[in-house]
């Protein structure tokens, strides 16, 4: 394996391009998400997602954030050759919901709000707030592996070029 | 930041490698070897250790505490010290003045400023409390994982080396390349496509 520093500086676009490709899905292939994780009801992108376009000698991010932002901003950014770093997801499961922002670069969650738990009120209720609390980071981790999964098998195929690509360029300049 | 709070950061890491039988007890003796140490009545400017999730501020790890259900669950505590700027300067000040007065004289040598300088920081560092940090780790043994609830780098790196240190096990930080290569199920010749990719252009 690659030394960590080096691999997460030169892949790092991979996780840009995972976030990228994750608001396509959302966008136009619904469909696929369900089949890839049967228990989501709905993944939305929330209220904040950050691009980034990387000229030859500079760097251009653009953010957008609040509750009602329409993101024409960020497909123009797109056509301009960004790609997106950062989202705020919001993800449902029957109806159990789910807030957290997901950085491209490190696959980091950040800002997790998961459905309300109990109030601890003891020492003894702790183990069982500990366990509920768990299982429910462990959906939002499961939901990212598994989607991250299927884009890096993806990426590694021939399809990314010949059919995912042109889906998304087509999707960009509609 | 703590696990059960209201809104959390997550880094994931991968551990690899066993520890010695019996489990719970090796654990337990090395967390005991790595606990916090107070320094609010010492010159120590910083402390790095474990504590207990449940009780941070008075750490315990006897009877496996730290187990729940299939999960090893406790906390990276670092406690910093740090005196303003301003407050030295003026202790520092009314010291030498007072020194000056003592001996006559009408100034210090270089020498003289910075033992006078060293030895107020000292007491001051005797006077003040450290501010602890307390961030929550699950460790998933079986399943290989562990969750450390910060996204914070500096945060993130003390605590790859006190775990390194404490444990002696592999700890790989999961991001998009380590993921692909560790956790996809990628064969050694999908491995190699990996290695190979390069940006996509999504724009025409």
């Amino acid at each position: 394996m690659l030394d960590v520093s080096v691999s997460y500086n030169r892949y790092k676009f991979l996780g840009h391009e995972f976030l990228t490709w994750l608001w396509f899905l959302m966008e136009k292939e619904r469909s696929f998400l369900q089949t890839e994780v049967p228990e989501l009801t709905s993944l939305e992108v929330g209220n904040r997602i950050v691009l980034e376009n990387r000229f030859n000698e500079g760097v251009e991010i653009i953010t957008i954030k609040g509750d009602d932002a329409g993101l024409e901003e960020g497909m123009l950014s797109l056509r301009k050759g960004a790609v997106v770093t950062e989202f705020h997801l919001s993800f449902t499961a029957g109806d159990q919901q789910w807030q957290f922002i997901l950085k491209g670069e490190s696959l980091n969650v950040s800002n997790l709000k998961v459905p309300k738990t109990g109030n601890v009120e003891s020492g003894e209720e702790l183990e069982g707030a500990v366990l509920e609390k768990a299982y429910l980071f462990e959906k939002v981790i499961e939901l990212i592996n598994i989607l991250y999964k299927s884009f890096i098998k993806l990426r590694i195929s021939s399809e990314w070029k010949e059919k995912t690509v042109p889906e998304i360029r087509k999707w960009i300049y509609a | 930041m703590g696990l059960l709070s209201s809104s959390v950061s997550i880094t994931c890491y991968k551990v690899d490698g066993t520890l010695e039988d019996p489990f719970m007890d090796t654990v337990e003796k090395k967390l005991k070897q790595n606990m916090i140490m107070e320094i609010d009545d010492d010159v120590s400017e910083k402390a790095i250790g474990w504590t207990s999730m449940e009780n941070p501020y008075q750490p315990k790890f006897e009877g496996s505490s730290f187990c729940i259900g299939t999960y090893l669950v406790f906390a990276l505590r670092i406690d910093q010290k740090s005196i303003p700027a301003k407050v030295l300067k003026k202790f520092y000040v009314l010291e030498m003045l007072k020194m000056l007065s003592e001996t006559g004289r009408k100034y210090l040598n270089n020498t003289e400023k910075r033992m006078v300088k060293d030895r107020i920081y000292s007491t001051l560092l005797r006077r003040y409390p450290a501010t602890p940090k307390i961030y929550d780790l699950i460790w998933n043994y079986e399943g290989s994982f562990l969750w450390f609830f910060s996204n914070q780098k500096s945060a993130n790196e003390e605590f790859e080396t006190l775990f390194s240190k404490t444990f002696q096990l592999s700890l790989i930080r999961l991001f998009p390349y380590t993921i692909a290569d560790l956790n996809a199920g990628l064969s050694d010749s999908q491995r190699e496509q990996l290695n190979k990719l390069s940006p996509t252009q999504f724009s025409e």
